[in-house]
């Protein structure tokens, strides 16, 4: 037995010569540096990979939205290359229809999950397109960075945020997608219904109205199936003028952390749901 | 075990017993309902590509007249469930969620609705790919309630040989009686049809399974066909899901299609009763698909019955004209209870994939709440496919869905119910199973 114990040892320490795998120790001390939340925002699938891309010099370290700048600057430093810059980019909602605003046709009873809640039939909300609010993003945010407010809509921490794109991956109904920080102008409906359904079913809807076309400069905003689409090409050129005029609201400018709705927007003062819109079966 | 078959029926393993509650429609014939004054066809009824629009806003259309056609193999033809006017081609409420592009149709007032346009065939003189051209041609789709397009399926691809025709009759969902009545009233329909797909996919015999418990439609059937025809009757035991193809197949012929293949593979091909009866009854005269037999039944309904029913009547009509009672907290489902889907608008229409309108009062009487899994090992014993639904369940509520695809067959579930029906600890599994598809799908594209 101890014969074999010998020879086995002998067996594994030649095999931790002969195969031995040169690896770059700086690798290990660039993870340490890193936060490891493996989120994939950077674009690679891990810290370790963004660690080895880092190295081989892919990417830059300001890629990396979850560490603080100081630490990217200590990577940078460590590794003698610039920061670089990387524009941070924030999950965004495409829709303001929360319980006080958006009417529900069904009940929906089962899983407490926005996908399992569209599998049945696009679930109870008036809207088709709409958020359903059972907080799927919620759940699947690996940085508390989404919590749903009092009436059950999503609210993005823009801090917090880093753009992992979970959330955009995870929503049934595709309302988040991921836009740059200057992105400041934003329409957040995605409702294609012409405007009187579409009123009936939710009162912050985009109707398509075209006033903040007319008051942006040329050729930003557009009318398409029924909703206003920003060109972000032309970002340069946004204000908050364009929303000025809109009588829902539906077109928000970002103002420090919380979008604003134009003065026009009819001002929203009810706080409880919204009744159902008739009698109708749950789902 | 053989002979033992021969005393309890043929079947298959595992599965569970639902009540039948088929008494309200199954002794009703066929009734027609009036036309709804406004038709709503989507463009997508059917599995594979939508239809192609034919006609523009304010077209008068016959009833019959093709309004969409095919766009490519994957899809069928549409064709007006009435004479009147195309109101517009609109985004419109459906079943399934989100909205599709349906063409609306305004339905001309006291018209007689006859049926003016068709285009006669004489089927023996066209070969098989001609044939599969014209049940194209005719908007044909499995009428069982998956509305797999029936071209598709009769077009088997090269190298493979079809033995066997399978036909479902089987009708295992509970309250459903819609093929039981089509087996009895449109018999001879059924056995055309039956002879037309036996030569498209080149069959030499053909069994159609029909479940123990309805023993008039077997002698029906019997009594049509001659004894040592190439078509027979395969009598089967009442379980659910009998009516599943891969179940059927097993029951019928001891033959096991393998994980991830399709009945063609072992030389079978299935279609439903329903089917049969549309293709026996529309090809020969050459005329669209434009209505189908509904079953409409369930505690809020007063008329239950089984009703022919225009395609694109919008499911708030239909309920209107058999009278229902339901409160609004009553489950409204397209299918049946164990499979439809259950919807949350009654402006959807009802498509050429819709068997069955189940109306179900409030389920609140009863303790749906969910319990922790205790490992009873029920859903594992019910489950006709052999998987394992308990780890299946842990595996989703920890988002582990690859892992759920890879090592566990996920896709080998074809969400009969039957492990969410015996939980004891009410635990939504096919919801969680269907959760878990629906990720993994996306996440290929």
């Amino acid at each position: 037995m101890a014969g074999l114990g010998v020879l086995l040892a002998g067996i594994l320490a030649i095999a931790n010569r002969r195969l031995y795998v040169y690896e770059d120790p700086r690798i290990d001390q660039l993870e340490d540096l890193l936060p490891r939340a493996n989120c994939g925002a950077c674009g690679v699938a891990g810290c370790r990979p963004f660690a080895e891309a880092l190295l081989e010099g892919h990417l830059e370290p300001a890629r990396c939205t979850v560490n603080s700048t100081d630490m990217n600057q200590q990577i940078a430093d460590m590794l003698g290359v610039a920061l670089g810059s990387h524009e941070r980019q924030i999950a965004r909602l495409a829709c303001a229809g929360g319980s006080h605003v958006a009417a529900t046709r069904a009940r929906y009873q089962g899983l407490k999950s926005c996908r399992a809640a569209a599998l049945v039939s696009g679930g109870g909300k008036g809207c088709t397109w709409g958020c359903l609010g059972l907080g799927d993003c919620e759940v699947v945010c690996d940085f508390d960075a989404i919590h749903l407010d009092r009436y059950g809509l999503p609210v993005v921490d823009p801090v917090r945020c880093t753009g992992c794109n979970d959330c955009v991956d995870v929503c049934p109904k595709n309302l988040f997608t991921l836009q740059p920080e200057s992105h400041r102008l934003w329409v957040a409906c995605l409702n294609q219904d012409p405007q009187d359904e579409a009123m009936a079913h939710c009162q912050v809807v985009c109707t398509a109205c075209g006033r903040c076309a007319a008051d942006a400069p040329e050729g930003l905003i557009r009318m398409e199936s029924n909703l206003a689409v920003i060109d972000y090409t032309k970002n340069a050129l946004a204000s908050p003028v364009a929303i000025q005029r809109c009588p829902t609201g539906a077109i928000v400018w970002l103002e420090g952390q919380a979008p604003r709705k134009g003065s026009g927007a009819r001002k929203v003062t009810r706080k409880e749901p919204l009744p159902r819109m008739e009698p109708l079966p749950r789902v | 075990m053989g002979f033992l078959s021969f005393l309890t029926g043929l079947t298959f393993p595992r599965g569970v017993h639902p009540p039948g509650l088929k008494e309200d429609t199954r002794d009703k014939p066929i009734r027609r309902l009036p036309f709804a004054p406004r038709m709503v066809v989507p463009l997508q009824q059917h599995f594979g590509r939508p239809a192609r629009p034919l006609v523009v806003k304010h077209q008068e259309v016959l009833r019959g007249q093709p309004i969409a056609e095919a766009d490519g193999f994957e899809s069928v033809t549409l064709h007006a469930p009435v004479t009147g006017v195309v109101e517009g081609i609109e985004l419109m409420a459906t079943a399934r969620g989100p909205k599709t592009e349906s063409i609306v149709i305004r339905t001309a007032p006291g018209d007689s609705q006859v049926i003016h346009w068709a285009r006669p065939q004489d089927l023996e003189r066209l070969n098989r790919p001609q044939l599969i051209q014209a049940i194209q041609g005719i908007g044909l789709v499995g009428q069982g309630g998956a509305a797999f397009p029936t071209h598709m399926k009769l077009s088997v691809p090269d190298g493979y040989d079809i033995d066997t025709l399978v036909v479902n009759g089987c009708e295992c969902e509970p309250y459903l009686s819609a093929d039981h009545r089509i087996m009895l009233e449109q018999t001879d329909a059924v056995i055309a049809g039956i002879r037309i797909a036996m030569k498209a996919v080149g069959a030499d015999r053909a069994i159609i399974g029909v479940e123990d418990d309805k023993p008039d439609a077997i002698a029906a059937l019997k009594a049509r066909l001659d004894k040592d025809g190439p078509i027979s009757v395969g009598q089967v035991r009442s379980k659910y899901p009998q009516g599943s193809e891969k179940m059927l197949i097993k029951a019928l012929l001891k033959r096991e299609v393998p994980s991830g293949h399709f009945p063609y593979h072992i030389g079978v091909v299935v279609n439903n009763v329903g089917t049969m009866a549309q293709l026996g009854t529309l090809l020969p005269r050459g005329e669209g698909l434009v209505e189908r037999v509904v079953t409409v039944a369930g505690p809020g309904i007063t008329r239950p019955g089984n009703y022919r029913v225009p395609i694109g009547t919008p499911l708030r009509y239909l309920l209107q004209q058999v009278g229902f009672t339901g409160s609004d907290a009553s489950h409204i489902i397209l299918g049946g209870p164990m499979m439809g889907n259950t919807v949350s608008s009654l402006d959807v229409p009802i498509t050429k994939g819709v068997s069955g309108v189940v109306v179900l009062p409030d389920p609140e009487a009863e303790d749906t709440r969910m319990q922790p899994c205790i490992r009873c090992g029920h859903c594992v014993e019910v489950c006709p496919v052999g998987l394992n639904p308990s780890d299946l369940g842990k595996l989703a509520a920890v988002r582990q869905y690859e892992v759920m695809e890879e090592r566990y067959h996920l896709n080998d579930c074809f969400e009969c119910g039957c492990c969410s029906y015996i939980c004891p600890s009410n635990i939504p599994l096919v919801q969680y199973f269907r959760i878990a598809k629906s990720l993994n799908r996306e996440r290929l594209k």
